[in-house]
């Protein structure tokens, strides 16, 4: 496969008030043409603004990209003037946020949202753009789709716009598509069908996805590899299947432990990982996540541990990292 | 469910409860329907929402009750009639054996102690002006449940210290505090009270994994320790089967399966609740891989105009021609496992 982004140590920091925020401070990754890769972590561990970083849409000031290379098919993004970074934008890097209601716009039916993209972009006539939008909303699957062109957001249930929102991604018929927390904000039942129909969707055009999710769950199901950040940092990497049966960083594996599961006997306690993540602001030197840890040993202290190999293609930043098992204790 | 994804018999079962025979709450045919007005100067009613439409359950002292489904089927609602935020158009209401519906406010006075809530996001119902120990001793103060105000000092450390914070909080304001941590002043303010009975809406749903476990655990302790009965909305149904001792399942505004947690999440029967469970992912990807997904298709639809004979026909795959004529009856198919569906 070949690669069709490469982020190279990363680096974005808010300059507030209260210091300098590290939000992501760091991180390199990889997404092929076609792949489905995860990010994963708690709330305030720098998601969504690893994804913002990568289409240059971090607010600024306070925030600034202050370090790294974006490399889109070989050409670092991080490089190109704000006209080209337009292009990226426009023809090659879709993003679907959280709440669609916040990205479409209120006062503009759905049909001229479509279609702008489509003139735009692909210099499509009236008569192309409107028959291009009616086969988009037929894709993503909303009924009737002439009628719809002429409907406001606000007429639509959260999964339908979310549906509207995939379509206007597709429209432009990018390489990749960035997914920040897509479903987070819908029931269950309509969380399946929008990720199936992402899933099918990215597979019929050939699309990359970055899915940025919470929900370890989704990563489960929807992933090929995955990111699980903490504090602005990716903590392991791998697939999704070595990062699940054999995690290899400590806040993984408290992540999967302190979820109940459906498909396993009723526990009579969950095990969570005590005490919360830390002041982005306020950094120390060592390993950020060594005050919740179980297996901290003296060393995490002082040294942050750099993301290391396990085995071909799995990742882990921990000291302690090979005294891990598989079934998640410390060998004693 | 696939065979790979068949829910495991549990082997854990939550504390059985003491004295489980009596019924703390009883709800008996609620109805809750909204008017639709139109029209400014004078307003016409058009139709109604029927937000709750005739429901029936019971919780019985230290029990905790989940209730789950989409979004919009009305567990809000039921919760808000229970605490007497709404008037109910139609049904009874009874705590303890008296009909909270025909109370005064005066009668009213002490359920309204008894009854607390605690809401998904603590945010927005903390007063954002007041220190963390005037929002826990303000109500105190004016239930006059701790009238000396050295001793709701006092009070307000020990439901710090409760809910698992220390007390330099109390010197705090809600915009200083992480979720996790608010959501615990929503559950020390519920405390306060000395509640018998906690309704909570959606209480965990907005906190991180490794938060949202630790405040899973924290009311499980306080359940325990204090006795107290639960009304446990959530939508999240792995955090429902982790916490329930049963569970009723309402699709717009109707209940169509109640069961005790290990039968319902074992043997699930309405179609509905089958489909809730399809759509939950595992979070194993070899598990995931080898699920079939049979995933239920459109929205909920709205409860102005709610489908004829079983509301969930138009999404059924069971769907037979009958379906939407009769309104199914709801029915004690196994013992203690009621179920709204002619098809199973
Ligand atoms: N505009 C901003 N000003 C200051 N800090 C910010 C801003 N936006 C985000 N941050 C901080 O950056 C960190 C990462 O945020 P974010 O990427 O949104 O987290 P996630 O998406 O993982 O929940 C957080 O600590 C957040 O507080
Ligand atoms: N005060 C109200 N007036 C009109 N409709 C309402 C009111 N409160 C709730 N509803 C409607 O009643 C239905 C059930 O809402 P709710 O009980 O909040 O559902 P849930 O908590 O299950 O998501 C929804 O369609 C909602 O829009
Ligand atoms: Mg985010
Ligand atoms: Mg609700």
């Amino acid at each position: 496969m070949t690669t069709l982004l490469e982020i190279e140590g990363l680096q974005t920091q808010f300059f507030t008030s209260a210091g300098v925020v590290k939000a992501v401070d760091g991180i390199s990754y990889t997404v092929d043409q076609g792949e489905t890769v995860a990010v994963v972590g708690e709330s305030g561990c720098g998601k969504s603004v690893s994804a913002l970083s990568i289409l240059r849409l971090v607010a600024d000031p306070p925030g600034k990209v202050v370090g790294g290379k974006i490399k889109f098919q070989g050409r670092d993004l991080l490089q190109l003037s704000d006209r080209e970074m337009r292009d990226v934008r426009g023809n090659d890097i879709a993003m679907v946020f959280q709440e669609p209601m916040t990205s479409l716009n209120p006062v503009l039916t759905i049909g001229m949202q479509i279609t702008e993209t489509l003139q735009h972009h692909l210099g499509m006539s009236d008569e192309e753009a409107n028959a291009r939008a009616v086969e988009l909303l037929g894709k993503v699957g909303i009924s009737e789709p002439q009628r719809r062109l002429a409907q406001y957001p606000h007429h639509l249930s959260g999964g339908m716009r979310q549906r509207v929102m995939i379509a206007i991604a597709l429209a432009c018929e990018p390489k990749l598509i960035i997914a920040d927390e897509p479903t987070t904000a819908l029931d269950v039942t309509i969380q399946a069908q929008i990720l199936e129909l992402m899933k099918n969707l990215t597979r019929e055009f050939g699309v990359a996805l970055i899915v940025i999710t919470h929900n370890l769950g989704v990563v489960a199901r929807y992933a090929d590899r995955v990111n699980v950040m903490y504090a602005g940092k990716i903590i392991e990497t791998g697939t999704a299947a070595d990062v699940y049966h054999n995690p290899k960083h400590p806040y993984t594996l408290a992540l999967l432990k302190s979820v109940p599961r459906l498909d396993l006997p009723r526990q009579a306690k969950l095990d969570p990982v005590e005490g919360q993540p830390p002041d982005l602001a306020r950094l120390g030197p060592g390993c950020p996540f060594r005050p919740r840890c179980r297996h901290a040993v003296e060393r995490c202290a002082r040294e942050n541990p750099p993301l290391e190999q396990v085995v071909p293609g799995h990742y882990s930043a921990c000291w302690e990292k090979s005294n891990l098992t598989s079934a998640g204790k410390p060998i004693s | 469910m696939s065979e790979a994804t068949a829910i495991r018999k549990s082997e854990a079962t939550p504390t059985p409860q003491p004295g489980l025979q009596e019924n703390l709450i009883e709800v008996r045919n609620l109805k809750m329907h909204f008017p639709v007005t139109e029209g400014i100067i004078i307003p016409k009613v058009v139709a109604h929402v029927k937000a709750v439409d005739g429901i029936t359950f019971s919780i019985k002292k230290g029990e905790t009750l989940g209730l789950v489904g989409e979004s919009g089927c009305g567990k809000t609602t039921t919760g808000r009639c229970i605490l007497q935020l709404e008037k109910p158009t139609a049904g009874d209401i009874l705590y303890n054996g008296v009909n909270l519906n025909g109370l005064g406010n005066k009668e009213m006075s002490p359920y309204r102690q008894k009854i607390q809530v605690i809401f998904q996001d603590p945010y927005s119902s903390l007063n954002p002006r007041m220190k963390i120990r005037e929002i826990l001793s303000e109500p105190m103060r004016v239930h006059n449940i701790v009238p000396d105000s050295h001793a709701r000092d006092k009070r307000v450390l020990e439901l710090l210290n409760v809910v698992g914070l220390t007390p330099r909080f109390a010197d705090r304001y809600p915009h200083e505090m992480s979720g996790g941590q608010r959501q615990r002043i929503g559950i020390a303010r519920a405390l306060a009270m000395n509640p018998e009975f906690i309704v909570c809406d959606e209480a965990v749903s907005a906190l991180d994994v490794s938060i949202q476990a630790q405040v899973i655990n924290l009311l499980e302790d306080l359940r325990d320790e204090f006795g107290l009965t639960y009304l446990f909305i959530a939508h999240d149904l792995s955090v429902v089967r982790h916490l329930c001792h049963r569970v009723a399942v309402m699709y717009l505004g109707k209940m169509v399966e109640l069961a005790d947690c290990d039968e319902l999440f074992d043997n699930p029967m309405h179609p509905y609740t089958r489909a809730l469970l399809d759509a939950v992912p595992i979070p194993d990807p070899t598990i995931e891989s080898g699920r079939q997904h049979k995933i239920i298709k459109g929205e909920i639809p709205s409860p102005i105009n709610p489908p004829s004979g079983c509301v969930f026909h138009p999404r059924c795959g069971l769907a037979v021609d009958g379906c939407s004529k009769a309104v199914p009856e709801f029915k004690e198919l196994r013992p203690g496992h009621w179920v709204a569906c002619t098809e199973v």
